[in-house]
């Protein structure tokens, strides 16, 4: 029996279901990414399992308990908001602290817990800000201080990183997969961009209109997607002769299926094809490895493993 | 033509001037005239309007009744208008429409038809008010509502309310809803949450609206002239009374110029107070 259940959890807003049936295990310790496009019911998912929307049918146990029966404030679930939520006219070490407050724990405490926390997510320096005074990323750091100090059982992501640029959230992916290393604490993510849930998780599940697609290790996902969904949602991929294929895995030889170049990109350490052959459009996507490469109109023989 | 901004502003600035600064301008000049009995204004320089309004206790107690009235006004529009903006904010689709309606319907009828309402729910003996409390067994025997500053202060809290609402309902609507949810995942109760989370935020808006309602309370004038009648004369009812009965204009002339500094010094005072309090966190 898995650490959280999902059973059969359905979440209807009049006729339309945001979530239909989803069933899912997350084992202790382990971070798990829900992955699907704008409106699948991520968020909505996500806020069931915190009390703040009412499933229409359907289950959810935590260690065995039904966690339906409990009060959102009696949960004990960390969450970290898309908007951060942090409260405004609270200093930094008071919005981290307050849960702790909330839980009686004793202000001598409370206080090396908070600065504990803060030192975690590289903020010991910042107790003592509003958060209008901190940068994005910083806030979003807040927020996970926030939700991490009180030591939940379960911490709940809503695309904490979509605030903020590429190269903040790059970094902070990183930071937050070593946080969750640290502390070991059992994490569902909501995000919809796939390369943040491939690099973070464990699993993902791949969702696609309240219903789960897939789920399993993102590599297994990425190579073996079991819907064409899952495959076109986890990256490129070209349909030849029935079959998908990675762009990437596709290669310039002497032979193979013949084409000409259509359009050649360049993206800094790859290059992105598009090549008209007789099966259709096929993209392909080759390192940049600072050999020559074939050039727009060239003729060019494609290949690729398991090609007949 | 870099001066063509302020060529531009100029007319505004003469209607301003003409219907503004030029009024008071001559009130402030009417406060130092002399005025006789029998010799009607006398265009002197002289202090006597400001020595009997700054010396008399005449006036003092007039002052101190009228703050006092905007003071507890204020009070009473900001535990009643809060909350209800705060339930307005929380109601359902038709029903919030249906109830703003119902809140700032009040401020398109004539301040002197609702407070006459207020003087038929208070009148005499036999008032609404006084029958209801009575029916009720809160009180024994019926209590003075009419020319009382209880009186003025119900009636002039009604007329008011609905600025403090809307003030509070303006700030309301920047809360963020999640802001609360995270306070509850947190483990805050729904008080807690409320008074640790929703009030604090809201405190500019019910300061800010504070500050209207004192400044209307504190000028009011037809709410204390029809409740309180000759009897209990607030500043701005001392200063109708000087012009148009007494006919002594110098002396309510000095009046009403108080009445504004004072108004200017809380008010200006009370913003100050306001954005010194809270530029670090609404900034
Ligand atoms: N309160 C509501 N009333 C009606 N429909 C709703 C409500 N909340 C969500 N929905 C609908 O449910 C569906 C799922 O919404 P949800 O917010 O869970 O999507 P999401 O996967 O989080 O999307 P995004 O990536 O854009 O945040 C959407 O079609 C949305 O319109
Ligand atoms: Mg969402």
């Amino acid at each position: 029996m898995a650490f959280l259940e999902l059973e059969r959890l359905t979440k209807s807003f009049g006729a339309h279901n945001a979530v239909d049936g989803l069933t899912l295990g997350v084992e202790k310790g382990e971070f798990v990414a829900l992955l699907g496009p704008s409106g699948c019911g991520k968020t909505t998912t996500l806020q069931m399992i915190a009390g703040f929307v009412e499933p229409t049918s359907g289950a959810i146990r935590l260690a065995g308990k039904d966690l339906l029966a409990i009060r959102p404030a009696r949960r004990g679930l960390g969450i970290v908001f898309q908007s951060y939520a942090l409260f405004p006219h609270m200093t930094v070490a008071e919005n981290v602290g307050f849960g702790l407050e909330m839980q009686g724990v004793a202000a001598a405490e409370r206080r090396t817990r908070v600065g504990e926390t803060l030192d975690l997510v590289g903020l010991g320096a910042f107790a003592s800000r509003f958060p209008r005074q901190m940068s994005g990323g910083q806030q979003q750091r807040v927020a996970l201080a926030r939700a991490l100090v009180i030591r939940p059982q379960i911490l709940l992501l809503d695309e904490p990183l979509s605030n903020l640029d590429a190269k903040l959230r790059e970094g902070m992916q990183i930071e937050l997969r070593q946080i969750q290393r640290t502390v070991g604490t059992t994490t569902i993510l909501v995000t919809h961009d796939q390369a943040e849930a491939m690099a973070l998780s464990d699993r993902i599940v791949v969702m696609n209109q309240g219903r789960a697609e897939q789920i399993g290790p993102p590599h297994e996902a990425y190579e073996r997607p079991a819907t064409p969904f899952v495959a076109n949602f986890l990256g490129k991929t070209n349909l030849v002769d029935g079959n998908s294929v990675r762009p990437e895995r596709i290669s310039f030889a002497a032979f193979g299926l013949a084409g000409t170049v259509r359009t050649r990109i360049f993206q800094g350490n790859h290059w992105l094809y598009q090549v008209d052959t007789a099966s259709g459009l096929v993209t392909v996507i080759r390192q940049n490895s600072g050999e020559a490469m074939p050039g727009e109109g060239d003729a060019v023989h494609l290949a690729w493993e398991g090609r007949a | 033509m870099r001066s063509a901004p302020y060529l531009l502003c100029v007319p505004a600035l003469v209607l301003f001037a003409g219907v503004v600064i030029v009024p008071l301008a001559m009130t402030v000049l009417l406060s130092f005239h002399d005025w006789g009995q029998y010799k009607g204004i006398e265009p002197v320089f002289i202090l006597k309007n400001w020595q009997e309004v700054l010396g008399d206790s005449y006036f003092h107690e007039m002052f101190a009744r009228t703050f006092r009235i905007a003071f507890f006004v204020t009070l009473l529009a900001a535990v009643f208008g809060a909350p209800e903006a705060y339930i307005l904010n929380r109601m359902r689709s038709p029903w919030r429409g249906i109830f703003l309606l119902v809140i700032l319907g009040p401020l398109l009828i004539s301040v002197v038809a609702r407070t006459l309402g207020w003087a038929l729910l208070f009148g005499g003996n036999s008032g609404l008010v006084n029958k209801a409390l009575m029916g009720l067994g809160l009180i024994s025997a019926p209590l003075p509502f009419m020319f009382t500053e209880t009186g003025v202060v119900i009636a002039l809290a009604h007329v008011l309310m609905p600025y403090m609402v809307l003030a509070v309902w303006a700030s309301l609507q920047r809360l963020d809803p999640q802001v609360e949810n995270a306070a509850v995942a947190l483990g805050a109760g729904p008080f807690t949450v409320l008074r640790r989370i929703v009030l604090p935020q809201v405190m500019p808006g019910i300061l800010s609206g504070a500050v209207i309602v004192f400044a209307l309370a504190a000028s009011a004038f037809a709410t204390p002239a029809i409740i309180g009648g000759r009897r209990l004369k607030v500043a701005s009812t001392l200063a109708y009374d000087e012009f148009l009965n007494t006919l002594n204009w110098p002396l309510g002339a000095a009046v009403a110029v108080l009445l504004l500094l004072a108004l200017v010094a809380i008010v200006w005072g009370a913003n100050r107070l306001v954005e010194r309090r809270y530029a670090q966190v609404f900034a």
